[in-house]
């Protein structure tokens, strides 16, 4: 399959901008600026990036605890993000989701989610409503390897199969649920072939690789928006940090960490491009300052913020009541 | 007296129990090696090994059903959710098994299990993982559910749970297990349906449980300022009630504020106010009065979070309308 130049620069600065946002509330939380529990993507930008880069605005997207980097693949703005990790009344959220819980109803991004296992069946009713109105939209649905052995995963394909729903299951396998790697919590190595019991196509591919990543994602939302039905997508990859930042990761080794580190999908795709003439080092140089800069704004904005205003915790409980506050 | 944390008396209690008995075992998402979320299976795989400390998938609906099944065939298991949020994975299995089997087939099967369920909000979570359910579980028959506040009471409701014949539902505040407290150096298991009264006052009686117990006490202190004498009692289980203790406290205070983290709406403490107003009535020379959390869900942002959850503050206002 032939990836056009500026598809290929446009994932690229989608990766990079997910890797610096990361880096950044790394730092950010460790400095004790952001509450609550951060899971990061680092290390698994190609996947998100490479699958959205298939997506349209109106198309959706179902997210895990490790959602920053759907997000910001599907078009999220730093800025809102940012704040949101803070609490702050201008987040996505208003303060009220955090890390864990960031949407953006205006580009098709149906929530992070902090159940484990509750995007498969969401992502199934997107599906559905798209089907239903004869729309051309898809639903890509994000979920990490620890989840498929939640009941979710079979209700979801399987409802997504005989009803031949436009979902793109995308499984990131990154080896572990928190501490236990997937040779313990499950008996195959290739999570794709679950697909052989819906009946559908699944297939395996490197999610390092952003190119590998974008084709498999390609065929699927094509195959979907032709009526075709649901693909499940296995992804391998890696996270880089802990489970959750403070996590002391004392269940995989550092020649493991090593290993991957060794894959890491953005210094890749910087090779491609310059070994393929898409960008020179001091344009992609060029880049790196420029998304620092974006990072840093996105900083400022949210730390510039103020919190919500307390009132604010009764509303948007219901669309139609809002009950007394203290 | 020794010093432990809250974390280490419910591995006490577990420790102490599964020394003495080898068909106590436990498992859960986590707690192997890495010691649990919040580390209170820390140092137990490497003690008993894994086939008594175990490592699941994450699947809640296996971990309570395996538990039921496990009890039914004569096991003790002790099962532990991540956070008590995550019984929503599992609720058939725990409503419509769990609490139920013992009944609908006569009184012919047994399910002497533990499920521990992490609760509570004020770690920043947010909605998902910060909710306090324990009216959804007292709500069930064939369920006790049970709230030790203190490493003391840890170790010994623990000891209790283990040893009780029915499901048991060993709700824990996570903000509390960091908390360090005495312990006695030989330890008992504590009955279920005995409260504990950790305060006693002459002027009004504070209910409650978990880790407003500790706001409670905060505000006895700043109630006392302004003589205001405050009995505060702990509940430590919900169900069995004792409501005995919650009565005579009533009979001599004649004034009763009911205290919990949880949404107000449709709480636990609503089932304690319904029961003090049917058969304490005439004792109350005040409305029976209700502290809770606002009918939201937790929010993340901790400003919003710390207005949401009731603490010491609302407690003392909510005693001060009294008089
Ligand atoms: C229903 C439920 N159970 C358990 C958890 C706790 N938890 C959060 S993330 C996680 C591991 C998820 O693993 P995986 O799906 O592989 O995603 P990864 O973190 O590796 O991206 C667990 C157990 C949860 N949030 N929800
Ligand atoms: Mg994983």
């Amino acid at each position: 399959m032939k990836i056009s130049n500026d598809l290929v620069v446009g994932m690229y600065q989608k990766m990079l901008k997910i890797r610096k946002f990361e880096t950044k509330a790394m730092n950010l939380f460790a400095e004790g600026k952001i509450p609550g529990f951060v899971h990061l993507y680092l290390g698994e930008e190609a996947v998100a990036t490479g699958a959205c880069a298939n997506l349209n605005d109106d198309d959706y997207i179902t997210s895990t605890h490790r959602g920053h980097g759907h997000i910001i693949a599907k078009g999220g703005d730093l800025k809102y993000m940012m704040a949101e990790l803070f609490g702050k009344e201008t987040g996505y959220c208003k303060g009220k989701g955090g890390s864990m819980h960031i949407a953006d109803a205006t580009k098709g991004i149906l929530g992070a989610n902090g159940i484990v296992g509750a995007g498969h069946n969401i992502a199934v009713g997107a599906g559905l409503a798209a089907q239903y109105r004869g729309s051309q939209q898809v639903c890509v649905c994000f979920f990490g390897d620890g989840s498929t052995n939640q009941s979710t995963f079979h209700e979801g394909l399987n409802l997504a199969s005989i009803w031949k729903l436009p979902v793109v299951f995308v499984c990131e396998n990154n080896g572990y649920g928190i501490s236990l790697s997937q040779e313990k919590h499950q008996n195959i190595t290739d999570i794709s072939m679950r697909a052989v019991s819906y009946n559908i196509p699944g297939v395996t591919v490197d999610g390092n690789d952003v190119f590998a990543v974008y084709e498999a994602v390609n065929e699927a939302v094509s195959r979907a928006r032709k009526g075709q039905g649901p693909t499940l997508i296995e992804c391998k990859t890696y996270r880089h940090r802990g489970h959750f930042e403070g996590d002391p990761t004392t269940y995989r080794s550092t020649e493991e960490v090593e290993q991957w580190k060794k894959k890491d999908p953005i210094p890749r795709i910087e090779k491609y491009m310059v070994d393929n003439k898409v960008l020179r080092d001091d344009e992609i140089k060029a880049l790196h300052d420029e998304i620092e800069k974006q990072v840093e704004e996105a900083t400022k904005f949210a730390l510039d913020s103020k919190d919500p205003d307390v009132a604010s915790a009764v509303e948007d409980v219901y669309t139609d009541i809002v009950e007394e506050a203290r | 007296m020794r010093k432990m944390t809250y974390a280490q008396g419910i591995k006490e209690g577990m420790r102490i129990k599964m020394l003495e008995n080898p068909d106590v075992f436990i498992f859960g998402e986590d707690v192997g090696q890495f010691g649990g979320c919040f580390g209170v299976t820390a140092g137990m795989y490497d003690e008993f090994g894994e086939k008594r400390i175990r490592d699941t998938p994450i699947s809640e609906g296996a971990i309570i059903g395996a538990a039921v099944g496990s009890a039914a065939a004569g096991l003790r298991p002790i099962a532990e959710l991540m956070f008590i949020d995550f019984t929503t994975v599992g609720m058939d299995q725990l409503v419509n098994q769990a609490a139920k089997m013992r009944y609908m087939f006569g009184g012919k099967i047994t399910l002497p299990m533990v499920v521990r369920l992490p609760a509570g909000a004020g770690v920043r979570a947010a909605a998902q993982h910060s909710q306090s359910l324990e009216a959804w579980l007292t709500h069930v028959p064939g369920l006790k559910v049970v709230y030790p506040s203190s490493p003391q009471d840890a170790i010994g409701m623990m000891m209790t749970a283990i040893d009780d014949d029915n499901p048991v539902m060993f709700i824990e505040h996570k903000v509390l297990y960091g908390l360090t407290g005495e312990v006695e150096d030989e330890v008992k298991p504590i009955p279920f349906g005995k409260a504990n009264i950790k305060k006693e006052g002459n002027d009004v009686t504070i209910v409650t449980y978990g880790k407003q117990v500790y706001d409670a006490l905060k505000a006895a202190e700043t109630l006392a300022k302004d003589d205001i004498d405050v009995e505060v009692i702990d509940l430590r289980s919900l169900y069995p009630l004792d409501k005995e203790t919650v009565f005579k406290s009533i009979e001599k205070t004649h004034k009763v504020v009911l205290v919990s983290e949880e949404t107000k709406r449709g709480a636990f403490t609503g089932e304690l106010a319904a029961m003090i107003a049917e058969e304490c009535f005439f004792e109350c020379d005040a409305p029976i009065t209700r502290v809770g959390a606002l009918n939201c869900p937790i929010p993340f942002s901790p400003v919003l979070e710390d207005y949401v959850i009731p603490g010491e503050k609302e407690i003392v206002e909510a005693v001060k309308s009294l008089f």
